[in-house]
């Protein structure tokens, strides 16, 4: 089941979870076996503290949900001293999602990174829509992009993968540029960005009016995108957006993932990482597959 | 604590106006639940019931493996465990956050519920008297129909009430009733809607008296994962569903 990303990032089987979705691991642990897990990816972490954003943060749609919360962190320095040390010995891949407001964050950021033995790799969050500096700004332009991976990747020595925005007209264009700068890797999507309004209140359903949108419902167009992405570029795709089970996994490797990554459904299946793990393998043994590396970009079409 | 991700059936249920009480069994030993804390059901059946719906717990049976949900139907995926029947099977993740700190022998204890916030205070006054403390109880609805089970809680406690349009006991806000000006406390405990927590909250700040109130913000995981529930602390934005849902008003920003 080993799948190679590369740059050392090595994982036991394709299935990650999502930043965001599955705080630290710790918050999982009563559910989940981790050492079940390929990879844990952490919550988006900014080099300086971040308040979010205010309340209402999350709003319910149709098999999905918007969530604004505006990367609350507690900062790098905090992550180092006081989370890192609880969780580095997980017998999983513990990768950090970072992201931040200005390209010197991002440097800042991912040198101190860089130092922690037990993380081999970062996620490099250049997708967030909530938050009003930075974020998403460097990842909807090939310029950008280029810009802030390229800096990174001159402080940061090991696996860099690079997570993408949906919000753009181009995707493939956009991780051709990812690679370009020094990428090892490149995760999508990101959430989509969406509304969502209360019409007996005529007021917005989130304090910030616009949130991200993921769940079952992101899936069809996180599909598509793999599939473009996984054509254009040469390193490995990592898969997301509304993969609930173990078929829906498979489907994002036979469109060209390497690797797959669980988010918004960790909310309503606790164990299901896991069970998307177990499945996988199921699948393998039924249709004669005898690595599960076989599967990616196995679609006939 | 550790918690669990439990199928249960449902063996009772039992309509009262609005809500139904909703008795439910595990073929899993429970693990300890403390007053407050909540679980997390999940609602199938359609697109607009995506995630699970955070539900407080009104009572707890260790022996029969049993957990009583007394719901409200405020939405579809209330409205829809409503309509649930007997046999019927329920998924929940369980026991979730803090409950309410357990107040010492021989203190004076008020637990004040408003509307449907009087379900956890059900199995808060039960667990009470089994240590042997008598609480007294304030329970407030906009009418009659409101006070749901009330011959039950008046086996716990002392029990007042007030109903916004004066069909039972006292007529206006939970805030209005004599109780205050009658009776010392030593410790409130409060659950219902955020402006009423928030009166009772000011009027027990005012007589320096110690304060829980248990919070309901909208949320996802119920396991402090997906940060979007949090309330402004002086601590700073915190889970509710993790660090809460109950809070000693003193670390509450209102």
């Amino acid at each position: 089941m080993t799948i190679d990303l590369g740059r050392g990032l090595v994982l036991r089987n394709p299935v990650m979870t999502a930043s965001g979705t599955f705080g630290y691991g710790e918050e999982y642990t009563d559910f989940v076996d981790l050492a079940q897990l390929g990879g844990i990816i952490v919550k988006g972490t900014t080099l300086h503290p971040r308040e979010g954003n205010p309340y209402p943060r999350m709003a319910e749609t149709a098999s999905g949900m918007l969530n604004c919360v505006g990367l609350q962190n507690k900062g790098v320095q905090y992550f180092i001293d006081t989370i890192y040390p609880r969780i580095k010995d997980f017998d999983t891949n513990v990768l950090l999602n970072l992201s931040g407001s200005c390209l010197d964050d991002y440097v800042k950021g991912a040198e101190m990174v860089d130092a922690l033995d037990k993380i081999p790799a970062i996620e490099l969050n250049v997708s967030c829509p909530n938050v009003k500096q930075g974020g998403m700004a460097f990842g909807v332009t090939c310029a950008g992009i280029s810009q802030v991976v390229a800096e990174v990747r001159k402080v940061y020595h090991k696996h860099l993968m690079v997570k993408l925005s949906p919000n753009v007209t181009n995707i493939a264009e956009i991780a051709l540029a990812a690679e370009a700068a020094g990428a090892d890797s490149v995760s999508l999507i990101n959430t989509l960005m969406g509304m969502a309004i209360d019409a007996e209140r005529r007021k917005p359903k989130l304090s910030v009016i616009t949130g991200g949108l993921s769940g079952a419902c992101v899936k069809p167009v996180a599909l598509r995108m793999v599939w473009q992405v996984a054509k254009a570029v040469k390193i490995p795709v990592v898969g997301l957006g509304g993969i609930s089970n173990a078929t829906d996994a498979v489907e994002f490797m036979l469109a060209g993932a390497s690797a797959v990554e669980i988010g918004t459904a960790n909310f309503i299946d606790p164990a299901v990482s896991a069970k998307v793990a177990w499945g996988i393998n199921e699948y393998c043994e039924r249709h004669g597959f005898q690595e599960v590396t076989d599967l990616i970009g196995a679609l006939e079409c | 604590m550790t918690k669990q991700i439990t199928d249960f059936k449902l063996v009772e249920s039992q309509g009262f106006g609005r809500s139904v009480l909703m008795r439910l069994r595990s073929e899993q030993v429970l693990p300890a639940i403390v007053p407050g804390q909540f679980v997390q059901v999940c609602v199938d059946g359609s697109p607009s019931t995506y995630l699970r719906r955070p539900i407080s717990i009104h009572d707890v049976d260790v022996e029969q493996n049993e957990i009583t949900l007394l719901v409200q139907q405020v939405g579809e995926g209330t409205r829809h465990l409503a309509a649930l029947k007997v046999g019927d099977t329920i998924n929940m993740v369980l026991p979730l956050g803090n409950g309410f700190s357990l107040p010492e022998k021989g203190e004076k204890c008020l637990l004040v519920g408003g509307g449907i916030g009087i379900a956890p205070l059900y199995y808060f006054a039960k667990v009470l008297n089994e240590k042997g403390i008598r609480p007294t109880l304030l329970l407030g609805g906009k009418s009659q129909s409101d006070l749901l089970r009330l011959a039950d809680y008046q086996r716990f406690g002392e029990t007042f009430v007030t109903t916004e349009d004066g069909s039972l006991g006292e007529k206006g806000f939970v805030t209005m009733h004599s109780v205050w000006r009658n009776q010392d406390f030593d410790k409130i405990y409060v659950c219902g809607p955020k402006p009423m927590m928030k009166a009772v909250a000011k009027l027990a700040d005012e007589k320096g008296v110690w304060c829980e109130v248990s919070l309901e913000n909208l949320m996802a995981c119920g396991l402090g994962a997906c940060l979007c529930c949090v309330e402004d602390t002086v601590d700073g934005h915190v889970c509710v569903c993790k660090e809460g849902p109950v809070f000693n008003i003193r670390r509450l920003k209102w």
